[in-house]
C-alpha cells in the first residue's frame, strides 16, 4: 500500500555519471507474497523499460525483468524491498513498478494462489 | 535379457513394445558440441523453445476452455518462465560459450533453478515442480523422441513408469495399453484394482529399473508371476507366446461355465457377484455368468475429472449399469477415497496419515452436498432395478446412523418432488476396520447386508501399509488375526440372518475359496476376470470338506502355516479337478 512505502530518490554511488539510479522502497502486500502471477506482471512491466531494474531484499538482488529471479526472492507478504532503476528512463520505470506494488498487483487481499 | 521381479497385481501375460514414462526421467549425459556445430545447435534449441511455447499455449487454451481461467494460469506462469530473458541468456551462453549440448544446458540450468526454489522456506518452493515440468517439455522437444504421453498412444505398448496415479491408470487407453509395470506401488493399491478392472496385466513395486530400458524395445510382462523381462531373447519370447496361447485355451474352457450355477458338489448354491469400477465392466461380468454386481466402486467418477461429478454424471453411470444387469442386484458403494486422492480441491491441509484420515464415509459426512448428490443419483437409479447402497469404512455406529439420516433426508426430498425411487432400497456397510468387525453385533441390527472388505481389513488389522515395499510382506490374508475377524463377522451376520459378502482380493483368489465357504460365506464378490475360476472352484468342492479346512486353518497360529496349508489344499483340489 502507498502508505507503507516511502519514496526516496537519490544518486547511487555505483551508477555511471550519466546513468542515475533511482530507488524506492516498496512493501509486498499480497496475502500470498510475490508469487507467480505478480512476479510475472512485475517482470513484464520491467521489460517495457530500457533501464536496468533490480529488486533488493536484504542481501539478495534479483533482475526485475526475470520472473525466475524475482521468484527466488521468495518475498512473503509484508516483506520490504528496494526497487532500483538505472538507465535513461529510470524515473518513469520506477514509478510504473512502484505503482504495481501500490495497486497490490490488482489482487484483492486473500485472493487465490496461482 | 534382464529379468525383474515385482508384485503381480493384475493377471495375464503380454509381449509388446515398451513405452517409458519416468518421473524425473531423462538421464541427460554431459555432452559437448563441436565449435562448428554451435550455430546449428543454437537453432535447434530455439526451435525446441518455440515448440514448447506453442504446446504450453495450446494447453493453456484447452484448460481455459475446460476448467476456466484459474487453472489456465498455471500454464501462463510456465510460459512466462520459459520466456524469461535471463533464462534464455543463460541457455544460449551455455551452448555458445561452454559448448554444452543443448539438452545438457537445459537440464543443468533448469534444475539449478528448481533447486533454488526447493530450498526456499516458502510456498514458492512448490514452483520447483513447474520448473521440472518446463524441463521435461523442453527435453521432449529437443530429443524429439518417442516420449508420448499416455493420452496420445496410437499403437500397442507396454507402459513402464516410475509410478502411475489412479487417475492415470483409469485414463489408460485399453485399446493400446497391453500392460503396465511400475517401480513403485503395492498390492491392493487403488491403481492395482483399476488395472484388474480394466483387465490389463500389471506388475508393481519392481524397484528402480527404468534406467535399463528405452522406449520401443520389446518387453515381456507376466502379470501372473509378477515378472518383467527386458530385452528378452528369442527363446523366451517363444516360450511366452506358448503361454499366451495356453491361457487362451483355459479361458475358452472356463467360458463353458458361463451358464452353469456356482453350486458345490453337496448342493449348496453360492452367489458369485462381480466387482466393477467402470460401467463398461458390466458386460465382462455378464459374459462370465455373474449373479449380480457385489461391489460397484464409484471412485472413478471423482478421479477422472478435476470437477466434482454432477448428479447427472452419477446417474448416467449408475443407470447404464443397473439397466444392463436387468433386475440382478447392483451394490453401489459411496465414495471410498481419501481427500488426498481427489483431484477437486475440496479439502485443505495435508494429512500425515491419509489412510487413517479424512476419507470414505468420513469425507462424505463432512462434505454433505457432495454426499447428497451421490445419494440422490443412487436413489434415482433404484427406481430402475435392484439397487443397494453401501457405506465404506464405517468405524462407529454414529457414522452409520448419520449416513442413514442423510439418506432418509434425501429420500424425503425426492418424494416431495415426486421423483421415483425405491423407498425400501437395502442399505449396507463395509466391514473393513477391526472396530466394525468387533462391534458388528451392534451394527448388524441397523443394516440390511454387510460386505467384508478384506484389503482394508488386513491393512488396518495388521497395521501395514500395503503400498510400502518395506513392510508389504506383513500384509497377509492368512494371518490368524484376520481370519478370526472374518469368522466373527460371518458368524454374527449368519446369526442375525443378514446376508454377508466378501469383496476384497481374498475372495477373487481360488486359494481362499474353500476357506471362505468353510467359514460360512455364501456370497463372493470378485473381479470379472476371476468369475469363471471361482465358479469352477465352488463347483469342485463340498461344503463339508470346506468346513474341515476352515477349522484346521483357524486353529493354526501363524500366517505362513496357514498359507502353506491352503496352498496344499488348492493343489489337491486342482489335481482332482484335472483328473
Amino acid at each position: 500500500m502507498a502508505a507503507n512505502s516511502r519514496e526516496s530518490l537519490h544518486d547511487a554511488a555505483s551508477a555511471t555519471p550519466r546513468e542515475k539510479t533511482f530507488s524506492r522502497e516498496v512493501v509486498v502486500a499480497n496475502s500470498q507474497g510475490l508469487h507467480a502471477r505478480p512476479a510475472d506482471l512485475l517482470a513484464r512491466e520491467a521489460r517495457r523499460w530500457q533501464s536496468r531494474i533490480e529488486l533488493v531484499a536484504e542481501s539478495q538482488r534479483a533482475d526485475g525483468k526475470s520472473i525466475l529471479e524475482v521468484l527466488t526472492l521468495a518475498a512473503e507478504s509484508g516483506t520490504r524491498l528496494v526497487v532500483e532503476a538505472t538507465g535513461p528512463d529510470a524515473r518513469e520505470a520506477l514509478e510504473a513498478i512502484g505503482s504495481l506494488f501500490d495497486r497490490n498487483f490488482n489482487e484483492h487481499a486473500g485472493s487465490q494462489n496461482t | 535379457m534382464l529379468k525383474l521381479q515385482g508384485i503381480p497385481v493384475s493377471p495375464g501375460v503380454t509381449i509388446g513394445e515398451a513405452l517409458v514414462l519416468d518421473a524425473e526421467g531423462f538421464r541427460i549425459p554431459r555432452r559437448f558440441v563441436e565449435r562448428s556445430a554451435v550455430d546449428t545447435e543454437l537453432a535447434r534449441l530455439a526451435h525446441a523453445i518455440g515448440d514448447t511455447a506453442r504446446e504450453m499455449e495450446r494447453n493453456r487454451d484447452r484448460i481455459h476452455e475446460e476448467l476456466g481461467q484459474q487453472y489456465a494460469a498455471i500454464f501462463e506462469a510456465h510460459l512466462a518462465m520459459l520466456h524469461d530473458p535471463r533464462l534464455q541468456e543463460e541457455l544460449t551462453a551455455a551452448v555458445r560459450d561452454r559448448n554444452w549440448w543443448p539438452e545438457y544446458a537445459v537440464s543443468r540450468t533448469l534444475r539449478r533453478y528448481a533447486k533454488v526454489f526447493q530450498s526456499l522456506d516458502n510456498h514458492i518452493a512448490q514452483r520447483a515442480h513447474d520448473i521440472y515440468d518446463i524441463e521435461k517439455s523442453l527435453l521432449r522437444n529437443l530429443l524429439g523422441q518417442r516420449r508420448e504421453t499416455l493420452a496420445s498412444i496410437s499403437q500397442p505398448v507396454v507402459v513402464l513408469a516410475h509410478n502411475l496415479t489412479p487417475s492415470e491408470t483409469a485414463n489408460l487407453d485399453r485399446q493400446f495399453v497391453k500392460g503396465f509395470a511400475t517401480e513403485l506401488g503395492g498390492p491392493g493399491s487403488h491403481t492395482a484394482i483399476v488395472a484388474e478392472g480394466l483387465e490389463i496385466p500389471a506388475v508393481v513395486g519392481i524397484g528402480p529399473f527404468l534406467a535399463d530400458v528405452s522406449g520401443g524395445e520389446p518387453v515381456i510382462l507376466d502379470g501372473n508371476q509378477g515378472v518383467v523381462i527386458l530385452q528378452p531373447d528369442e527363446e523366451t519370447i517363444a516360450q511366452y507366446r506358448l503361454e499366451e496361447e495356453a491361457a487362451r485355451h483355459v479361458a475358452v474352457r472356463l467360458s463353458r461355465l458361463r451358464d452353469l450355477p456356482a453350486e458345490t458338489s453337496d448342493g449348496v448354491r453360492v452367489q458369485i457377484m462381480g466387482n466393477i469400477e467402470f460401467p463398461s465392466e458390466v458386460d465382462q461380468c455378464i459374459d462370465r455368468g455373474c449373479d449380480g454386481i457385489g461391489l460397484y466402486r464409484t471412485e472413478f467418477l471423482y478421479l477422472t475429472s478435476r470437477q466434482e461429478p454432477t448428479e447427472v454424471d452419477h446417474y448416467e453411470a449408475y443407470r447404464s449399469v443397473v439397466t444392463a444387469m436387468k433386475g440382478m442386484p447392483v451394490v453401489i458403494r459411496t465414495l471410498d477415497l481419501g481427500a488426498d486422492k481427489m483431484l477437486t480441491e475440496t479439502t485443505p491441509g495435508e494429512e500425515r496419515n491419509p489412510c487413517l484420515g479424512l476419507r470414505s464415509i468420513r469425507l462424505s459426512l463432512r462434505q454433505l452436498p457432495m454426499f447428497r448428490t451421490q445419494l440422490r443419483a443412487i436413489l434415482r437409479a433404484s427406481a430402475l432395478g435392484d439397487v443397494r447402497v453401501m457405506f465404506p469404512l464405517v468405524s462407529t455406529i454414529v457414522e452409520l446412523r448419520q449416513a442413514r439420516m442423510v439418506l432418509a433426508d434425501v429420500m424425503e426430498d425426492l418424494a416431495e418432488h415426486g421423483i421415483a425411487f425405491n423407498p425400501k432400497m437395502p442399505v449396507g456397510m463395509m466391514v473393513e476396520t477391526p472396530a466394525a468387525a468387533l462391534m458388528l453385533d451392534v451394527f448388524i441390527k441397523e443394516v440390511d447386508f454387510v460386505s467384508i472388505g478384506t484389503n482394508d481389513l488386513i491393512q488396518y488389522t495388521l497395521a501395514v501399509d500395503r503400498g510400502n515395499k518395506e513392510v508389504a510382506d506383513l500384509y497377509n490374508a492368512c494371518d490368524p488375526a484376520v481370519l478370526r475377524l472374518l469368522r466373527r463377522s460371518l458368524d454374527v451376520a449368519a446369526e442375525a440372518g443378514v446376508p454377508a459378502n466378501v469383496c476384497g482380493q481374498m475372495s477373487g483368489s481360488v486359494m481362499y475359496t474353500q476357506l471362505l465357504l468353510g467359514m460360512g460365506l455364501r456370497q463372493l464378490s470378485v473381479p470379472a476376470s476371476a468369475i469363471p475360476e471361482i465358479k469352477q472352484a465352488c463347483r469342485s468342492v463340498s461344503v463339508a470338506d470346506c468346513r474341515l479346512i476352515a477349522e484346521k486353518a483357524l486353529a493354526m497360529d501363524g500366517a505362513r502355516e496357514v498359507k502353506t496349508f491352503l496352498r496344499d489344499q488348492l493343489r489337491r483340489l486342482l489335481a482332482e479337478t484335472v483328473a
